[in-house]
């Protein structure tokens, strides 16, 4: 397997008004192409920094990133981010939210009929093709999600990074997500990493866990490789021992190993 | 949603109902169909009502203080005496008869033109201006102690610099109209710039999109309402100015013709004159309103 995403001995550091701040440091972690990483831990870990410097929306401090072989400077539409708040722009409709993605992407080689195309595509992909002339304000935030999932996935990226996607959602609506994104992922390959909060989340459906250590300076604490055969139903998953082995082996971890005094 | 969407099918469908039984049995079914739209358009009188009595009665306790007043004081026309000389002066707005002596119409477009010409000169400095502001922290602060200084100004106090920069009245007035409209525009513009919402900032860099997609894509649309907050103040205070700037420069123009009338001891006109300012004003605030609403997103 082709090692997709590579990070060697990543260090961040800010500087803040009180000083330098140290974030991440010794990072590091190699991704394989098809596979879907989580990273986990407590607020304040520095989920979402790794996860920027990936996107390029974060430089590293020390180390190196690459993507695909080569070195990540600044972010790239191989890299398709969802953001944790959709972002979407509220004056353009689903259909020009996702059409502006596909037009930066392929609009040097492809016609016009082709990238609408395109974009439909991507649309029919998150089940929201009746709703493309909508605009972001008049659905609902699940929907507004799998928009997002779509924008990023419409630009055909080699890695899919997801910020705690479903952090806003309500449990149900969350879960119907977590099984649409497995079908998609199941269906286009993508090699994905996805910051989360949820254990269950992360169980469900990574097939690597990153757990990271508590901040200031955390680090990778444990890479915990989730076996469970796909595709993964979670109806079934929830009398399964070795889900609920897994599952304890990250509670485990959050909040035994790295049990933060309460914040 | 699918509430309305009901409705929305259902009132068709009851109205073929009405028709097609109407036809076939007028003289059963006719009264209990019938009652229902009499009930709808006595609801819609009621709304209409409600919406129209409390400025309707606003306006006559206004006309009747207006009076009252005017009955007391000598050479005060009352409501009755104004309305009377406003039906004369409109029955010809555009009569000529030299440069001191035109029809009411010629005063508005006068100014109107004036303010239009020191607005839009000030909205075609100010709103990119403020675009740049807004952009770069350095030009920011730059200009910053300048804004802070010269905004509060009051607008006469620019007409002195104007006459003496330009020696005439009418460039002197357009452009007090320019240097006192142009603050809100700059400032609102640079404010709506800096509260861009970084997740915007963050699709666009994402997404790699080039510059001009940025500013057209998401600068722009980002921005537009506050753009046209500022363009409102702006034209309110451009309309305000006009008036005083007028008195003073002479011309054509309607804060001229008042201080005219006024030399000529004809406060009806005068009276006449402030409504006309205040419907204008009014009318420009209204048009600036509807075009704000087509363009806000929320």
């Amino acid at each position: 397997m082709e090692k997709f995403v590579q990070l060697d001995n990543i260090d961040v550091k800010f500087s803040t008004k009180k000083g330098v701040f140290h974030a991440l440091r010794d990072i590091n972690l190699s991704i394989d192409q098809g596979q879907f990483f989580t990273l986990i831990g407590h607020s304040g870990c520095g989920k979402s920094t790794l996860l920027n410097i990936v996107a390029g929306l974060q430089d590293a401090t020390e180390g190196t990133a690459l993507c695909a072989g080569r070195e990540i400077k600044g972010p790239g539409p191989e890299r398709g981010v969802v953001f944790q708040n959709h972002s979407l722009l509220p004056w353009l409709t689903c259909f020009d939210n996702i059409y502006l993605a596909v037009e930066r992407v392929f609009g040097s080689k492809e016609g016009k009929s082709k990238l609408k195309q395109r974009t439909h595509d991507a649309l029919a992909l998150v089940g929201l093709t009746h709703a493309e002339h909508k605009r972001p304000q008049e659905i609902s935030g699940g929907m507004k999600q799998r928009v997002g999932i779509a924008r990023a996935l419409a630009m055909e990226p080699k890695v899919l990074l997801m910020d705690e996607p479903f952090g806003a959602l309500d449990a149900l609506t969350r879960a119907h997500l977590q099984d649409e994104l497995m079908k998609i992922v199941a269906a286009t390959q993508s090699t994905v990493i996805m910051v989360t909060h949820d254990v269950d989340e992360a169980v469900l459906l990574s097939d690597h866990i990153v757990m990271m250590t508590n901040g200031p300076a955390a680090t990778i604490g444990e890479i915990l490789a989730v076996d469970l055969p796909k595709p993964r139903d979670r109806l079934a998953l929830a009398n399964d021992p070795h889900y609920h082995q897994l599952r304890s082996r990250v509670l485990e971890f959050l909040y035994q190993r790295q049990m933060r005094p309460a914040a | 949603m699918s509430a309305v969407y009901g409705t929305l099918q259902h009132t068709p469908d009851a109205e073929d109902a009405t028709t097609a039984s109407a036809v076939t049995e007028p003289a059963t079914t006719t009264p209990p169909v019938a009652a229902k739209p009499a009930f709808n358009a006595k609801d819609k009188l009621g709304a209409l009502m409600r919406w129209l009595i409390p400025p309707i009665l606003g306006l006559a306790l206004f006309i009747g203080v207006w009076a009252l007043i005017a009955q007391e004081t000598a050479n005060l026309p009352g409501p009755y005496a104004t309305w009377q000389s406003a039906v004369e002066l409109f029955a010809h707005p555009f009569y000529n008869n030299g440069p001191n002596d035109q029809g009411i119409g010629w005063n508005i477009l006068y100014s109107l033109y004036r303010v239009g010409i020191g607005f839009g000169l000030a909205a075609l400095v100010g709103i990119p201006l403020g675009f740049m502001i807004g952009r770069f922290k350095f030009l920011s602060d730059m200009t910053g102690p300048i804004i802070s200084l010269l905004r509060p100004v009051s607008p006469l106090a620019w007409l002195p610099i104007g006459l003496l920069v330009f020696k005439q009245a009418e460039p002197a007035s357009i452009y007090v109209i320019f240097i006192s409209s142009i603050w809100p525009m700059i400032i609102n513009t640079a404010v709506g710039v800096r509260q861009i919402p970084q997740d915007y900032l963050n699709v666009a860099r994402v997404l790699n999109l080039s510059e001009w997609k940025v500013f057209t894509r998401i600068l722009f649309p980002a921005v537009l309402p506050h753009v046209l907050t500022g363009i409102r103040l702006s034209i309110g205070i451009a309309w305000l100015v006009i008036v005083a700037a007028e008195m003073l420069t002479g011309g054509v123009g309607i804060g001229f013709w008042v201080w005219d009338e006024w030399n000529n001891l004809n406060v009806a006109h005068i009276i006449i004159a402030i409504f006309v300012v205040g419907i204008v004003g009014l009318l420009l605030e209204q048009m600036l309103v509807f075009i704000a609403k087509r363009f806000t997103y929320e």
